[in-house]
């Protein structure tokens, strides 16, 4: 490629140095749209087949009954000429009108029918109660480690071994949670299992970023205020934690995001694959704690592994993936506003 | 020291923070010749070494602060003086490792690195001022009202009263109190500065410390906290940093020069930059090294 001579001393001219780097920024950009468009058919397919089942063209628009009532089988039959797809409430009344049903060849499907309320609500304790002991007693340890232990080979130890902790992976924590709380303890199979089960998975990214959080509050905040005459725990109550709570709550949306989504601590310590009953409608006040709840993700495995694949079943697995999409993104998003809030009123 | 030593313990559900206060009627307040003289020492340092660590920060250091002065501390950067000044209201115990090996600090004759000193009493009564202001992401009327709250003062017309005469003290009440619900982050840098000595003074303390306050400030800005001082130095005992010759000179009364950790000289004020006795203090104030 000869270089025409050039009209002025900053003329571009393709040199292969420059065709190099065209070319590898074009690899570059390729890597990131390709994982853009991977995540785009993931939240694509979800939200398309699952909007479906959620939403109606009819008035509210919203499939209340979807998102409201409890699982049911779904039977599938054909009755005079019609195939008729019914769930247990409405294929018993469809039974005491027309007996001879009960003789006809149908399929049932479990769970394809009725709604996903109990695991709505189940993931929604889930999350409020371990996030509150994720963030209690991370928070605590932050300021431990971060305000008041001296800095020697004990806390570097505990430091390491918090951030190896991040990466262990959650099934591992599911099994720790099944042998100390479910057996040793003797919680069983129950919210309160999963509740620290969770919050022992999310504790260790808790700590580790409220010490970030805690770390970035400025030297002179502290030592203002202790030059007023207050105590250590006076300043970091009133002069250090407002400033570093968004900090804190920005980790916690990530585990938020996590205690939410994980099935494998919670399906030997608090899953139910089905519970006839809410979490609230209990004999005695205890059995609130101590009784298993149905969740999203776990909900999930079930009817995407356990049930057979078709026409029939795809309603409620898409139809529950993309609630529990969605659910996911409400709570992080009233984070982000509450953090946001706190933001504009602590800055420095 | 004896008599007075149950001042500084830690009896805060008992003793008045007014304990501290009482100026010339205590006894052992007056040191020998007190009576006399209006040069009353209220801090005495007597031979102190510091050390960070394992390196010495302070060498046999010895001066005696007087109440109701202005005290400026000089020299080349490095030499001790905001760890000395850092001294005196136990800052220092922030700092891991740090000790003082020998010598002592009295204020009032009370040894303030005794053990059965209570800090946060000491502290409210020895405020500081920092070289970088650092005002709290607050309102400026929480600002000012930090300090009493923490004490357990609630009642909104005691604080009203002590936002207002604070900042009236540290000249700046013209300035905000149209917006004393503003945050205290929004002020200028030197407005920022007089707001943290206003903050200082709404405790009352007996005794302020001042690390540079002015360097971070443009000249219109350094003229007015010096002007402060010079209103403040009548209620208050004033001990300042400052690497501006010019400033010591004109708001201090007496002046301590130091280099490499050592006290090299100490007098008045005017002497010093007059009359120096030391030849480098001389070749300091005159601006020949340093
Ligand atoms: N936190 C610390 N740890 C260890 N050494 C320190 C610490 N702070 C200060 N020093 C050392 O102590 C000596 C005195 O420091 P100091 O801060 O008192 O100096 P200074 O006179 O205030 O200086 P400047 O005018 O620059 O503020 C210096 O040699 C410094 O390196
Ligand atoms: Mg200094």
């Amino acid at each position: 490629m000869s270089t025409p001579t050039p009209s002025h001393v900053f003329q571009a001219n393709l040199t292969p140095a420059r065709r190099r780097e065209s070319l590898i920024f074009g690899l570059f950009g390729g890597a990131t749209y390709l994982v853009l468009l991977c995540g785009a058919l993931v939240f694509g397919t979800i939200i398309f087949k699952g909007a479906g089942t959620v939403f109606q063209a009819k008035a509210p628009f919203i499939n209340t009954s979807f998102l409201l009532d409890a699982p049911e089988s779904l039977h599938v039959f054909q009755f005079e000429g019609k195939k008729m797809e019914l769930g247990d409430r409405a294929f018993r009344l469809f039974q005491a009108e027309h007996p001879e049903v009960a003789k006809l060849k149908q399929e049932s499907y479990i769970y394809s029918a009725g709604g996903i309320f109990p695991c709505i609500v189940g993931t929604l304790l889930l999350v409020v109660g371990s996030m509150t002991i994720a963030l209690t007693l991370g928070v605590s340890a932050a300021i431990y480690l971060n305000e008041y232990a001296r800095d020697g080979m004990f806390i570097r130890f505990i430091r390491l071994a918090i951030l190896n902790l991040a990466g262990v992976p959650s099934i591992v924590f599911g099994l720790f949670g099944f042998g100390m709380f479910v057996i040793f303890f003797g919680w069983n199979v129950s919210l309160i299992a999963g509740w620290f089960t969770l919050a022992f998975m999310v504790l260790p990214v808790v700590i580790t970023a409220s010490e970030e959080s805690l770390k970035a509050v400025p030297k002179g905040f502290r030592e203002g205020s202790l030059a007023l005459g207050a105590t250590k725990w006076q300043t970091i109550r009133k002069n250090v934690l407002p400033y570093a709570l968004p900090g804190i709550l920005t980790s916690s949306i990530l585990g938020i995001a996590r205690v939410a989504g994980e099935t494998a601590p919670i399906m030997f310590t608090a899953a139910y694959v089905v519970r006839d009953k809410l979490p609230w409608q209990v004999d005695k006040f205890s059995d609130f704690f101590f009784q298993g709840v149905m969740a999203l993700p776990y909900h999930i495995y079930v009817v995407s592994s356990k049930i057979p694949q078709n026409e029939y079943t795809e309603r409620v697995q898409y139809g529950t993936a993309f609630v529990f999409l969605v659910l996911v993104a409400m709570i992080a998003t009233t984070s982000i506003i509450l953090r946001n809030h706190l933001r504009n009123r602590y800055k420095w | 020291m004896v008599t007075t030593a149950p001042i500084l313990m830690d009896t805060r559900p008992v003793a008045p923070a007014s304990t501290f206060r009482p100026t010339t009627t205590t006894p052992a307040a007056a040191g020998p010749g007190a009576q006399a003289a209006p040069a009353e020492t209220l801090i005495d340092i007597d031979h102190v070494d510091f050390f960070y660590g394992a390196t010495q920060a302070l060498h046999d250091v010895s001066l005696r602060i007087e109440n109701r002065k202005v005290t400026a501390f000089i020299g080349p950067s490095g030499c001790g003086k905001s760890t000395l000044l850092r001294c005196l209201n136990r800052m220092n115990d922030l700092i891991d490792g740090t000790r003082i090996a020998k010598g002592s600090i009295r204020i009032r004759g009370v040894d303030i690195h005794q053990h059965d000193v209570d800090v946060i009493e000491l502290r409210k009564q020895v405020g500081m001022v920092f070289q970088k202001s650092n005002p709290f992401p607050k309102s400026i009327y929480e600002n000012i009202t930090y300090g009493l709250r923490l004490q357990g003062v609630n009642n909104k017309a005691r604080l009203d009263e002590v936002v207002e005469k604070s900042l009236r003290g540290a000249a700046l009440w013209d300035e905000v109190k149209d917006r004393l619900d503003a945050s205290g982050l929004g002020l200028s840098g030197g407005q920022q500065q007089r707001l943290c000595i206003a903050r200082a003074i709404a405790v009352e303390p007996e005794v302020i410390l001042m690390d540079e306050p002015c360097s971070a400030l443009d000249p219109v800005a350094t003229a007015k906290v010096e002007e402060l001082i010079q209103e403040l130095r009548t209620r208050f005992t004033i001990v300042i940093v400052t690497h501006n010759m010019q400033q010591a000179a004109r708001c201090s009364d007496k002046t301590a020069f130091f280099y490499m950790g050592k006290l090299i000289e100490y007098a008045d004020t005017r002497d010093i930059f007059t009359k120096p006795a030391n030849a480098q203090t001389e070749a300091y104030v005159s601006g020949r090294f340093g």
